[in-house]
Formats: structure tokens, sequence, C-alpha cells
């Protein structure tokens, strides 16, 4: 098979995962999302590691994930914290940036 | 004790006061002006040993050098903060800290009812440790250190009864002006470091010949814009009257006795520049005489106590720049009548803070008369300084300018005639003007305002006068005796020249005793036979009018500087708000505008940002695609 | 290369489809636990793909951290967080709905054409010989070699969101902690003596004793306050109507 149908696939999570990010509002639905883009990332370098015959690609792959899990660890904190101060998961009640 | 790591103490001591009692605040109040004057006096004891000290060594050990530390290091140019202690510089040591400590015991008492008499005497150390600093430098960045000092310590104490805006403007007036001299100086600094790469005296003293004369000629006449602003000489003198604002001790020792002659000690310290620029020389010798002939003509006119004893030092300094300006012959007589005026005129100035102290603050002379039976030892110690300045034998004034006459006149040729006659000119008028302050003040019928009490003032004030008036009668004599001050400072200059006598000493004592004669004559006719009106007479000649405005200085410096400055900085304003404040308005307009504009996209939500981040990438893989096609 | 019908085809064919289609229902679905759900579907998938691929660590590695520990924390934070308006799917900005979609065609038509076009200008390698001495000790091998600064970067970036993360969650009480003595003085003294003995609990007794069923009062009426606010605003709760005994036929004997 080739494996190129792998990043086709990869490509359409990453849109998929996109679009939620704009079209949602519930903040961990849209950390979600975000996972989903990254793993859909994580895709294509597991399949570039194959095309090209090195582990590289693997071992980029697998610091993402690391850095993905710092990433949700951070993120539901902050996703806490502003529910605890604006009892709130609406990432839309957070615009305060326009003010 | 006396060694050369014991120079730093005498600056030390009263800038730890200055300082201590600046930072301790309220806290200080009680005991502060003792401190301050312990410092004072410890400086002084200090400075007496180490002239003993040096009068044991021989004439060419005499000079001691401290280096403190490395100031400026820059390739080749290396300036240490070093202090040099030498003949030159000790006779100010002694003049600066002896007469500074007796100022200080006086203001004691007169400032004893002054709320801030603690900053009083900060501002009183400062000045001494400034003082010291100028006249114990060893370079001419050191002095600088030191003439900026002194600057600041009179303005602020010129300025010390601020909440009055008049003496707050006599206060900016004396500081702006002296910064005009001050640019100078730094000008001065420039040109010797420029053509002979070093600023101290030494090595300026050693490159001389090396430097050419326009160089030097520039350099003298940059000193002598320096010396003319510190000093009060023409055409920088218009400060000297309105710094009078200060308390009196503040006139007596700064804008008498010390900070004043630093012009003095600046162009004598630099003998060796003038000595080889005859022009710079020339002009040194213009401005002084002007300005002895200028002091002693508004001297005249003041009805002032302080403005009258302020004009007189303005035309007694002209003397001793005068005399600095005569080269060798002159630049002993010319330290040596520093020193002299320096007791007589503090005496005087104490003497008139006395009788301020006496009669309520009055300073119009004219409100006075009569005072001799009310405050005898102020009318003596007053008299006795009277009669210094004037000249009489045996008093010191006689010596000391006697000496500057005599070698004016025997300048010779034209020169010599022209200044000594003016010199003897001047010597008349000095007669005229301080016969008349004596006569308005202590004879004659009482003018006084009815709640005025005359009293002799207390003795921590009156102990000072006496002192200084004991200076006035022998310092003279002293110095001159068998040459003693004139030897003294003999190894500090290049006198080559063999000075012939073209008048004979004997003439000279004559002429000037028959000068002041005159002036006594005419004052005793105007002022003693004569009644004395309270209030100045209005009906009097253009003439008097013109003195009295002080010599048009102040309309003068008006007409050729305030009023083009002002037109300047007008234009300047203007231009500003027009061209420069115009596009910096346009700037922030344009960028309100663009930014009113741009603020539509903002709508907070974060949702949108990534629409908009979704939105570019798309463009991004649009823009590859067009690329990769 | 070109075979059709290789396992591995075979599996892609059939998960693939899946995986995108859960995709898509993440998007869709209304409730944020539905959309975990399927999100970790897809995530098994692709642990599935890697494995095929040759990339047995990160597969395993996949499950454990993503379906593991990282969707149990979406859960955790799901649960505490609950649930509120932010779940429904009208989209209150003018516009961006249509702009999302346009974009998401554009980019992802765009990202498949250019993948078509793209060629790594070779033939595809395959890992057996990078595989040869196992997949984790070859990966084991560029991680503490080309590999293991990066790697110490990373302990420290974990620590450090580690400690972040506890002072953003860390709640520092402000107020008195009020004791049991006092709580049971307020229930007392305020508001109405019915609930001093504390709410009724949910259920129907000896009929349905799930916390989603309001419990009956004697006049057969459902108790609100039986049941936990979070599960009325979910909509969540049952009708204990339907278990109430409308009528009690007295005819009917009690069968030994």
């Amino acid at each position: 098979m080739n494996p190129y149908n792998y990043l086709y696939l990869a490509a359409l999570l990453f849109t998929i995962g996109a679009v939620g990010v704009v079209v949602r509002r519930n903040a961990i639905v849209v950390f979600m999302c975000i996972e989903l883009m990254l793993n859909a990332a994580n895709l294509t370098l597991v399949t570039f590691s194959r095309l090209n015959g090195n582990l590289n690609g693997q071992v980029v792959a697998f610091f993402t994930m690391v850095v993905a899990a710092c990433e949700v660890v951070v993120g539901l904190a902050i996703i806490v914290a502003i529910y605890r101060s604006r009892r709130s998961a609406s990432i839309d009640d957070a615009s305060l940036l326009k003010r | 004790m006396v060694t050369s790591s014991s120079l730093v103490y005498l600056i030390g001591l009263p800038l730890f006061g200055s300082l201590f009692l600046l930072l301790m605040g309220r806290k200080a109040d009680k005991w502060g002006h003792l401190l301050a004057t312990a410092m004072s006096a410890g400086s002084f004891a200090l400075g007496l040993a180490h002239f003993f000290a040096m009068t044991d060594r021989p004439t060419e050990e005499r000079a001691l050098t401290q280096v403190l530390f490395s100031w400026i290091k820059v390739g080749d140019f290396n300036v240490d903060a070093a202090l040099l202690l030498d003949q030159l510089s000790i006779s100010f040591v002694l003049l600066i800290t002896g007469v500074g400590t007796l100022i200080h015991i006086y203001s004691i008492s007169y400032m004893a009812t002054d709320p801030n008499r603690r900053r009083f005497f900060a501002y009183l150390n400062l000045f001494v440790a400034s003082m010291l600093l100028l006249v114990l430098g060893n370079s001419y960045l050191n002095l600088y250190v030191g003439w900026e000092g002194v600057g600041l310590a009179s303005y602020l104490l010129i300025g010390f009864w601020n909440q009055k805006p008049a003496y707050a403007t006599a206060s900016k007036k004396a500081f702006v002006m002296n910064r005009v001299g001050d640019m100078g100086l730094s000008f001065a600094i420039m040109i010797a470091f420029a053509t002979m790469g070093t600023v101290s005296f030494e090595g300026v003293k050693e490159s001389v010949e090396r430097a050419g004369t326009p160089a030097l000629t520039a350099m003298g006449i940059m000193l002598l814009i320096a010396a003319a602003g510190k000093s009060a000489q023409f055409p920088l003198q218009a400060w000297l009257g309105d710094a009078m604002a200060g308390p009196t001790p503040v006139s007596a020792l700064i804008h008498a006795a010390t900070m004043v002659t630093a012009g003095v000690y600046l162009i004598v310290r630099s003998n060796f520049v003038f000595d080889a620029a005859p022009t710079a020389q020339l002009m040194v010798v213009i401005v002084g005489a002007i300005t002895l002939i200028f002091g002693a003509v508004i001297g005249m006119a003041k009805d002032d106590i302080k403005k009258a004893l302020a004009a007189s030092t303005m035309s007694q300094i002209g003397y001793m720049i005068l005399a600095s300006g005569l080269g060798p012959a002159g630049y002993a007589y010319a330290i040596m009548h520093l020193l002299t005026h320096g007791f007589f005129k503090a005496s005087m100035f104490l003497g008139a803070g006395s009788v301020m102290h006496g009669m309520n603050d009055e300073v119009n002379m004219r409100k006075y008369g009569g005072l001799r039976k009310f405050m005898p030892i102020t009318f003596i110690t007053f008299g006795l300084g009277y009669l210094a300045i004037l000249g009489v034998p045996p008093f010191a004034g006689f010596y000391s300018k006697d000496m500057i006459i005599e070698t004016a006149l025997n300048a010779g040729g034209a020169k010599g005639i022209i200044l000594g006659s003016l010199t003897l000119i001047g010597a008349a008028i000095t007669a005229f003007y301080m016969t008349r302050v004596m006569l308005l003040t202590f004879t004659g019928k009482p003018r006084w305002d009815e709640n005025a009490h005359p009293h002799e003032s207390p003795a921590l004030m009156w102990i000072p006068m006496v002192i200084l008036s004991i200076g006035s009668v022998t310092s003279g004599l002293l110095l001159y005796r068998n040459d003693t001050f004139k030897n003294w400072l003999a190894p500090l200059f290049h006198d080559h020249a063999h000075h012939e006598e073209l008048v004979p000493p004997i003439v000279v004592s004559a002429l000037a005793l028959t000068m002041v004669a005159i002036g006594v004559a005419i004052a005793l006719m105007k002022y003693h036979f004569k009644e004395v009106a309270p209030v100045a007479p209005e009906d009097v000649s253009w003439a008097t009018r013109f003195v009295r405005n002080d010599l048009g200085q102040d309309s003068l410096n008006e007409t050729l500087f305030m009023k083009p400055g002002q037109a300047i900085t007008r234009g300047l304003v203007a231009m500003d708000e027009t061209v420069i404040d115009g596009a910096v308005r346009g700037v922030g307009s344009m960028a309100i505008e663009s930014g009113s504009t741009l603020r539509r996209t903002q709508t907070g939500y974060v949702r949108a940002y990534a629409a908009l981040i979704f939105v570019g990438a798309l463009a991004l893989l649009t823009a590859i695609w067009v690329v990769t096609q | 290369m070109l075979e059709i019908a290789t396992p591995e085809a075979v599996l892609f064919w059939v998960l693939a489809p899946l995986s995108v289609v859960a995709a898509l229902g993440m998007l869709l679905v209304k409730k944020a636990v539905h959309s975990a759900i399927l999100l970790a579907w897809v995530m098994v998938t692709l642990a599935i793909f890697y494995i095929a691929q040759g990339a047995l660590f990160l597969g395993i590695v996949q499950i454990v951290v993503y379906t593991g520990a990282v969707m149990m924390l979406f859960l955790f934070i799901l649960m505490l967080v609950g649930v509120d308006a932010s779940d429904s799917l009208v989209e209150t900005i003018k516009g961006l709905r249509w702009i999302a979609i346009t974009a998401a065609l554009g980019f992802g038509g765009l990202m498949i054409a250019l993948i078509g076009r793209a060629t790594l200008g070779r033939s595809y390698l395959g890992l057996d010989i990078a595989n040869e001495d196992g997949n984790v000790e070859g990966i084991a091998v560029l991680l503490f070699s080309n590999y293991v600064f990066p790697f110490e970067v990373i302990s420290a970036l974990l620590i450090t969101a580690a400690v972040g993360a506890m002072v953003l969650a860390h709640h520092q009480r402000t107020n008195h902690r009020p004791t049991q003595r006092e709580q049971a003085i307020a229930r007392f003294r305020t508001g109405s003596l019915g609930d001093a003995a504390g709410l009724p609990g949910p259920g129907v007794y000896a009929l349905h004793n799930a916390v989603d069923v309001p419990a009956l009062l004697p006049d057969g009426t459902p108790a609100p306050t039986s049941i936990s606010a979070t599960l009325k605003a979910r909509g969540d709760v049952i009708d204990s109507a339907k278990f109430q005994l409308d009528v009690v036929d007295p005819t009917i004997k009690e069968e030994k």
C-alpha cells in the first residue's frame, strides 16, 4: 500500500481539527481539537520516518507527544482557573482583550 | 601628621561635616552648627600645622603632593585626583579656613533664630570644602571640580532665604553668570588638552614652549573669562550686587574674602600661561583697570550698606586682577592684597551684619546715623577695616594697595602712566565711598525708624570681628616687612626681569595718600557738614541716576543677551510648535486613524483570531501551490 | 508496493474512514463527553496506524499517554467544570462558521493536492533496516545520542509545566472555612426548617434509585431538591412520575 495515503488522512484530520478550533465554543472541546491536529502532525512524522527509512521522525513525534502532554496540563489548568473565576468554560466569555 | 597623606583631611573634614549635617536632617538641629564649626576649625588647625611644617622645610621641598586615585585614564591621557600644597595654596588654605572658622563662629549667633541654621552650616562647610579643593587641586580639572563646588555653594547660600522671590532670582542670576565664566574655564581646559595633552599645572608649565603663542593667548583669554565670571569682573560683574541677598556671613566669606578671589588665584596659578601670552596678559590688566573704576563708581551711589561693600569688593578685586596682569612683578602683590582684603573686607562685612542685626535688618544707610555710641565695638572694628581699605599707614591696605599702585606706575611708558593714574583715581573714589559709608552709618544724627533699638551684638559676633580687625591692622606689615611674602611666593614665578623703579616708593605713597585725602574731604563736605536725607533725593542729575542704576550693567545685559535670547527662544518655540509638533501630531493622528480602522477587526474572540490564523495558513498554502506550479 | 490487498491496506481502508467519521463527529456532537470518547477512538486508530507503520514504540506510547493519560485528564476536567451554555452548537459570531467551512475546504483541498503533487524523488525505503535491532532500541540509540540535549531540555519543560499547572490550579482560601458547628447553626437559622435535617436523597424507593431520578414526595409529586443541580442543567433527569403507583389495587393479594 502506498504510505502516501497516511498523509492524505493526516491532512484531513488536521483540517477537521482546525475547523473544530474555530467553530466549537467549549474550551475543552477546542482543546481536544488542538490535540487532534497535533496527532495528525504526528502521523505525518511517523509516515515520513517510514518513507525515509530512518527513525528521526519517530523521535521527533515522541518529543511532540511530550510537549503536547505539557501543553494539556498547563492548558487545562488555565481552563480550570478561568472557570473558577468566571463560572464558564466558554471561550467566547473570555473576550476581555477587545476592551 | 603633617605629611602629604594628610592633605585630604583638609578637604575631608568640612566635606564630612557638610554631608553629615545634610543627611542627618532635623536630628542634628541642636548641635549641627557646633559640628560644622569644629570641622572648619579642625581644617584650620591642620592647615596651620602644614604651614609651620612647610616653613621648616627648605624652599625646594616645600610643595607637597598627594595622589588620591587615578581619575581619568584614557590612552596616554592620565588625570589623577591629586592635591598639591605649595606656598600659594597654603596662603589660601589659611585664609579660607581661618576666616571661614571665624565666620562660622559669627554665624552661630547671627543665624541663631533661623529655623534652618543646620542647613546653613552644612552649606558653609560645603563651601569651605569646595574652596579648599579649588586651591589644592593639582590640575585644571581638579580645580574645576572645586570651582563648580563653590559655584553651587554660592548659589545655595545666596538663595538661602529663597522664600523671597527676589532672593531666589538673585541666586539664579549669580549661577547663570557664573556658568558663562565656567564655559571659559572648560574651554581653557580643552585648549590645554588639545595643544599640550595634559591638564595638570606641572604638565602645562613644562609644555608652554611647545604650545605656541596663539593657543596660549586663547587659553589665557578663556582663563580670564573664567576669572571674570567667578570674581565679578567686567563684563561679568552684574551678579555680585544681587548676591548680597544671602545672609551677611555668606557675603563676608564667599562674596568678599574667598570665593570671588578665586579668579585671582586662577590667573596667578596660571602665571606660566600669561607670561607666555602678552596679549592675554594685557587683557587681564584692562579688565582689572575697568573693573576697579567701575566698582568704585557704583559704590559711590549705593545706599544699601551691603551693596556698597559689594561694589567695593568688585573694585578691590579689580586691583588684584590688574596686579596679576602686570606679570611676575605683580603676582605676589595681587595675592598679598587678596589676603589683606580678605581680612578687612570680611571684618567690614561682619560689621555691616552686626549693624543690621541691631537695626532690625535695615540695610539702607540713610536710615542709620549716629550708631557710634550704641555699637562701640562694631564702630571700632569697622573703622579699623575702613582705615585699612583706605590705605592709611600702617594699616594692611597701605602696604598691599600701595605696592599695586607702585607696580602699575613702574610698568613703564604710557601703560604705566595710564594704569598708575587709574589706580590712584580708584584710591580716591574708594576713600570717598568708604568715608560715606562710615559717616552715614556711625556719625551724624539718628535717622532711624521709630521701632529701631540699636544695640551691640553678642560676644560670639564681635569676637570674630575683633580678630579680623586685628588682622586688617597687622597683616599688611607682617607680609610686607623684609619682602616676606614676595620671597615666600617667589619660587613659583619666573621673575627674571629686573624691575627698575621709575617712581620712588615714597612718592607713590605721598600721591596715594593725597588722593585718599581728597576723597575723604569731598565725602566729609557732602555727608558730614550737610544734612543727610533719610530718603534718597530724586532730583538728581542723569549721571547720578546712571550710577545708581549700576552704570546700566543690567540694562546692557538685557539688551545684548536677554532680549535677543528671548527672541531666538520664541522663534524656536514657534518652530517647535508648528514644524516639529506638527509632524509629531501628524504621525500621532495617522496612527489613531489607522488604529480606529484596524480596531474593527479586533473582536476579542479567540475563535475569530483562530479563524484568521486558519485563513492565513490557507493563504500560505495557496502561495506554496502557486510557487510549486 | 502497488499491491492492492495487503493486510495493511485492508487495515487502512477500514480504519481511516472510521477515524475521519469519528473526527467529524467530534465537531458535530453536542456533549463534550461524547467528543472526548470520539477523540479517544481517533487516537486509538492512529496508534494502530503507527504500529502498522513500524513505529511500535510510538504506538504504545500513543495509547498509554494519549488515550490513557491525556484523555483521562480531559474527562477529569470535564467532570470538574461541568456543563453550561458552551455546549450549544448555535454559532454566535456572525459569518464565522462559513469562513471556517470555506477555509477548511480550501485548506484541505490544497493540502491533498499538494501531497499528490509532491514526491520524495525516490521510492520509499521502509523501516526494515532501521528497525533491525528492534524499534525501541533504535529510538533509544537516537534519543540518547543525537537527541540527548533536546531530551534533557524537554525534561525541564515537563517539570516547569507541572509546577505551572500547580500554581495555576492552586486556590488560596480567602475566607474562613465554616466548621461543622457553624454549618449546623446556619442550617437552622436560615431558610425553612424543612431542610434542617438535610435534603432528600434521590431515587424512587424500591423502583429506581439512580441519582438522576427525583424522589417522590408523599403526595406523589417529584422532589426537585433531591437531585444535583448539574444533572438538571444537563437535562439528564428522568421523570419520576412514571414510577408512581397511580392506583394501588387492593384486590391484589400478596403472594406467598
